[in-house]
C-alpha cells in the first residue's frame, strides 16, 4: 500500500493474519494509516448540489469529517436529488447525519441570493 | 471619455496572488488600491477547486479552494480596497497607466505601482502534438472543472484523460462521481506528475487505470469525439509496440501550465525563459521600477499557499518606498534543476527561494554557488519534478561579492513506478 500521510510515499505491506493485522515499513503515522485504510477507509466527499435563487447554478459542499468508502456512490445518489435555496453561508449545515453516518454535509461557499431583476452570473 | 483615475497601487487579477497583494499593500500603508477582477466574483481559480487540500501550509487545515478564497475575500472586505469586478484589463503601459473596460465603459489607471496577478494558463491541443480528426469532445481539465463545478454541465459520458498532473487526476475522480465513466488516465512520462496522493485517492480509489510511457496516437470522430488510440512510447515519445483502441466521447487534456504573459509582453517586460514570466526578485518586484508580480504569472507554483506567501511581500516592499536599487545577485538554474525563481536577490535578508526539480531525486542536495564555491546548501530525503523545493533565504549568509548564483540540484536517481 502507498502511504500517503507525507509527500516521502512509503510502501507499507500489509498482511492479515487470522485476527491479526500485520504491518510492514512506514513510520507510526503511516502504520496508523494504513490501519485505518485496512480496517474502515473513509474519505472527505467534495461535490456540488443544485441552489435555487442563487448568483451561480450551483453549491460547492463537503462533509464534516471523512465519509465511509465505500459508501461514496450511495452519497452521490442522494445528494442529486438535494436542492437548496439560496442564501447559503460558508460553513452552514446543510444535511445532518447523511444516510446515517453522522456525518453532516456542509456548504463550503457564501451564495447571496439573487435580487430581482438581476441576472444570474457564473463566472468562476 | 475614459474615466481618468490616479492609483497608488493597481493589482491586475482577483485570485489568491491579487487578493494577498492588495491586502499586503493595504495592510503596509498604501491607500488608494484597486483590484481588477475580469470574472464578477474574486477568487480565480479557487472557486472551481472545490476539492480540499488547500490551506494546510498557511491555516493548518484543509480548506477547500472557496474556503481559502472567502478567507480572503472577507479580508478584503474589512478594507476600503476598491473591487472591481466584471472588469478586464486591455493593456499595460510601460508608464504605468493601466487601461480596463467594464459595464461602466473604459478606465484609465495612473499608477505609482502595478501588480500583475494574472495567473497562468492550461497548455491546449495546439501546444502539444496532437493527431486526429478536430471533433467537438476536446477540452482541457480545468476547462471541464468549471463546466462541472461551476455551471453543473458534464463534458460527455465517457473520458479518456491525456497527462496525469494533479488537475487531471482530480478531474478523474470528480467525473467519475458524476457518473461519467473515465477510460483511463494517459502519461506520455514513465513516471506519475501529480501527487502521490492525488494517485491513491483519485485513481485508485476507484480502479482507474493508469497508462504510463502512454499517448494518445489518434483523435477519432468527426462531429464529436468517437475514441482515441492509445499507445506505448519510448523515452523520446515515440511510439513504440501496439496500440490499442479506447472508446469515448470525450478527450481530457491535463498537459501542464504555463504564465500567462500577453500584458507583461505589451508592457515590454522582460520574460525568465526557464518560468515564462517576467524575472522577480525576493519580494517580487519586477526588472522595471514600480512592477511587482506574485502568484502563478512567475512561474507556476504547486501550492496555492506559497502563491499567497508570495504575493504577501509585495505589500512591504511598496510601503518602504526605497526605490530601485540593482540587483546584488541573479540567480540561474543549473544541474537538476527545471525553473527557479526568485531570479533575482536585492536585500537577500529574507523571503524564499523555489526550485522545481528536473528529476526525482533521492538525498537531494540543493546548492548555491558562488565563483565556483558553494555557500549554501540544503538536503532533503526526496524531491520530485511535481513538488517544489523552497529554501528559507533568511537562513542564507550571502557573499561579499555581488554576482552570479549557480542553483544546482544533485542526488541519486530517483527512479520509480512513480
Amino acid at each position: 500500500m502507498f502511504c500517503i500521510v507525507c509527500p516521502l510515499g512509503c510502501r507499507i505491506g500489509v498482511e492479515q493474519r487470522s485476527d491479526d493485522l500485520i504491518l510492514q515499513g512506514g513510520c507510526p503515522r503511516g502504520q496508523e494509516y494504513a490501519r485505518q485504510e485496512v480496517t474502515s477507509p473513509c474519505r472527505v466527499v467534495t461535490t456540488t448540489v443544485r441552489i435555487l435563487g442563487g448568483e451561480i447554478p450551483r453549491l460547492p459542499v463537503r462533509t464534516s469529517a471523512p465519509f465511509p468508502k465505500e459508501r461514496i456512490f450511495e452519497l452521490m445518489e442522494f445528494l442529486r436529488a438535494l436542492e437548496v435555496i439560496a442564501p447559503v453561508r460558508r460553513g452552514e449545515v446543510l444535511v445532518e447525519n447523511l444516510l446515517g453516518t453522522g456525518v453532516h454535509l456542509v456548504a463550503t461557499r457564501t451564495i447571496r441570493r439573487l435580487g430581482k431583476g438581476e441576472e444570474g452570473s457564473a463566472g468562476a | 471619455m475614459p474615466r481618468s483615475v490616479d492609483a497608488e497601487v493597481v493589482v491586475i487579477g482577483g485570485g489568491p496572488a491579487g487578493m494577498a497583494a492588495a491586502l499586503s499593500a493595504w495592510e503596509w500603508g498604501a491607500r488608494r488600491v484597486f483590484l481588477l477582477e475580469r470574472n464578477p466574483h474574486l477568487g480565480g481559480i479557487l472557486n472551481q477547486c472545490i476539492h480540499p487540500g488547500f490551506g494546510l501550509r498557511l491555516f493548518g487545515e484543509e480548506l477547500t479552494g472557496p474556503e481559502y478564497a472567502e478567507r480572503y475575500i472577507e479580508a478584503l472586505e474589512k478594507t476600503r480596497v476598491e473591487v472591481l469586478t466584471d472588469t478586464t484589463v486591455l493593456e499595460v503601459g510601460g508608464d504605468r497607466h493601466v487601461v480596463a473596460v467594464n459595464r461602466e465603459g473604459v478606465w484609465i489607471f495612473r499608477a505609482r505601482t502595478v501588480v500583475f496577478a494574472v495567473g497562468c494558463r492550461e497548455r491546449t491541443r495546439g501546444m502539444i502534438r496532437l493527431p486526429g480528426t478536430r471533433p467537438a469532445g476536446i477540452f482541457t481539465a480545468g476547462c471541464a472543472q468549471y463546466l462541472v463545478n461551476i455551471e453543473g454541465y458534464l463534458p460527455g459520458k465517457r473520458a479518456v484523460i491525456l497527462g496525469s498532473g494533479d488537475i487531471g487526476l482530480i478531474m478523474a475522480r470528480r467525473l467519475t462521481l458524476e457518473g461519467v465513466r473515465v477510460e483511463a488516465v494517459v502519461e506520455i512520462r514513465p513516471t506519475l506528475s501529480g501527487l502521490l496522493r492525488n494517485y491513491v485517492q483519485c485513481l485508485l480509489d476507484f480502479r482507474i487505470p493508469l497508462l504510463l510511457s502512454h499517448t494518445v496516437l489518434e483523435v477519432l470522430g468527426k462531429e464529436r469525439v468517437e475514441g482515441v488510440v492509445v499507445g506505448r512510447v519510448d523515452e523520446k515519445g515515440n511510439p513504440v509496440g501496439e496500440k490499442r483502441l479506447l472508446p469515448c466521447d470525450t478527450l481530457l487534456l491535463s498537459v501542464g501550465l504555463v504564465p500567462e504573459s500577453e500584458l507583461l509582453k505589451k508592457s515590454q517586460m522582460p520574460l525568465c525563459p526557464s518560468s515564462g514570466g517576467p524575472f522577480v526578485d525576493e519580494d517580487f518586484a519586477c526588472d522595471v521600477p514600480g512592477f511587482f508580480a506574485c502568484g502563478n504569472v512567475v512561474g507556476v507554483f504547486d501550492l496555492v499557499d506559497y502563491v499567497t506567501e508570495s504575493a504577501l511581500r509585495i505589500g512591504r516592499r511598496i510601503g518602504e518606498n526605497e526605490g530601485h536599487t540593482p540587483p546584488r545577485f541573479i540567480l540561474s538554474p543549473r544541474e537538476g534543476v527545471a525553473t527557479l525563481f526568485p531570479q533575482r536577490i536585492r536585500r537577500g535578508k529574507d523571503g524564499f527561494l523555489y526550485v522545481r526539480p528536473k528529476e526525482g531525486l533521492r538525498k537531494a542536495r540543493l546548492s548555491l554557488i558562488h565563483n565556483g564555491k558553494e555557500f549554501h546548501s540544503l538536503t532533503f530525503p526526496l524531491c520530485r519534478p511535481g513538488e517544489m523545493v523552497r529554501l528559507d533565504l533568511a537562513q542564507v549568509s550571502w557573499p561579499e561579492e555581488e554576482g552570479e548564483v549557480q542553483v544546482v540540484l544533485r542526488g541519486e536517481k530517483h527512479v520509480d513506478l512513480l
